[in-house]
């Protein structure tokens, strides 16, 4: 199989949207295939590499943490990268300095990295396709 | 002609815009090209026989290629599709993309 | 060389006042200047930036005060004007909202709902917002 760059923007923050779950489910089916891929998190979603999350109980179904086991982007991310790898791929992942800043959001998943709108265009014109998945 | 992958995340229930983007498809279609509307999320409840499948399956009838997505639909528990409305899993999208389809996402 | 790139902008008004930009049209005009070729379409509720004279006062929350609130009409003749980014606005989006073409700011362009399928084919990427 012809392997291919492909850049993804995402949008919106964890746990705020069914948005998510597809579009890991997408980055992760692009990852087995060991293409090469960009993401450019903007908004919200410059949080979902951020280190601080936390997994927690959940007291209304009687779990504790470990029965819970409840899913955190950060380790989605972390999961991700490494599939790439696994596969002969690559993952160029980018959080939008601002949306981090403004959230407080910056320490990230080790692979990703800080950067801006002009990492978008760069990933814009050096792809061999874009799909970008917005917010509401 | 060009190849095109229209992701619909939106479900008529609940958004009338996807009247919009239906009728692109459809548009898109009439001016020549190959079009495949993926339908994900809540967009997969359009694709249960009701009074608003009907649209879906006028579209399959002008050429428009429906797909459901399959995790989408079992989560749901649809398992019966309207009229020309095939399951298929998400690697669609990719194969859309690695083929340099433009994609579009609602 | 950059790609052809057309943004499709139909949300409107979404943390405007706190982002103090409407973030897709200030992500397109800075992704621009570092050497973009990009176009926006405004459609769906988003027509509605391209009316002139609109803008809120900023916000007030007990002492503080929004000291630089968004005018979005602005933001739209900026990418225009300064930037060179053609705008279109959809015709019949603004005729839902009983908007009329006398009500826009000078310089946008209006395209049909019809006509988008002709425009998609003049850009690499078309990115829906």
């Amino acid at each position: 199989m012809i392997k291919k760059t492909l850049t993804f923007a995402l949008m919106d923050a964890p746990y705020e949207s069914a948005n998510l779950t597809t579009a890991f489910r997408i980055l992760d089916a692009a990852a087995r295939r060991g293409h090469a891929i960009n993401v450019f998190a903007y908004e919200g979603a410059a949080a979902l590499a951020f280190t601080r999350q936390s997994p927690h109980p959940n007291p209304v179904h009687g779990k504790n943490l470990a029965e819970e086991n409840h899913p955190t982007t950060k380790d989605q991310v972390a999961a991700l990268l490494a599939e790439a790898a696994r596969n002969g791929g690559k993952i160029d992942w980018v959080n939008c300095g601002m949306c981090v800043d403004e959230r407080g959001v910056n320490e990230f998943v080790p692979g990703t990295r800080r950067g801006s709108p002009a990492d978008f265009q760069t990933f814009l014109d050096a792809s061999d396709n874009t799909l970008v998945i917005p917010t509401k | 002609m060009e190849n095109y992958l229209l992701i619909e995340s939106r479900d008529p229930f609940e958004s009338n815009d996807v009247v919009y983007y239906y009728e692109l498809s459809k548009g898109l279609v009439e001016a020549g090209n190959e079009v495949t509307l993926f339908l994900v999320q809540n967009g997969v409840l359009a694709a249960r026989p009701s009074a608003h499948s009907a649209a879906l399956s006028a579209l399959c009838q002008s050429g428009v290629k429906v797909l459901a997505d399959n995790f989408s639909l079992a989560e749901r528990g649809i398992s019966k599709l309207a009229e020309g409305i095939v399951a298929a899993p998400i690697d669609v999208i990719v194969d859309h993309l690695a083929a340099g389809h433009k994609t579009l996402w609602h | 060389m950059a790609k052809k790139s057309l943004n499709i902008v139909e949300s409107a008004y979404r943390a405007v006042m706190e982002e103090q930009d409407d973030t897709i049209l200030w992500l397109v005009a800075a992704m621009q200047g570092a050497g973009g070729s990009h176009t926006v379409v405004l459609r769906g509720n988003a027509v509605n930036y391209a009316i002139a004279g609109q803008g809120a006062p900023g916000l007030t929350v007990g002492e503080w005060k929004q000291s630089q609130a968004p005018r979005m009409d602005r933001d739209v003749a900026d990418l225009i004007e300064n930037r060179k980014i053609p705008v279109y606005v959809v015709e019949e989006d603004l005729a839902e909202r009983g908007i009329a073409h006398d009500e826009l700011v000078s310089g946008v362009k209006l395209v049909s709902r019809r006509a988008l399928p002709r425009l998609f084919a003049e850009y690499e990427i078309i990115s829906h917002w």
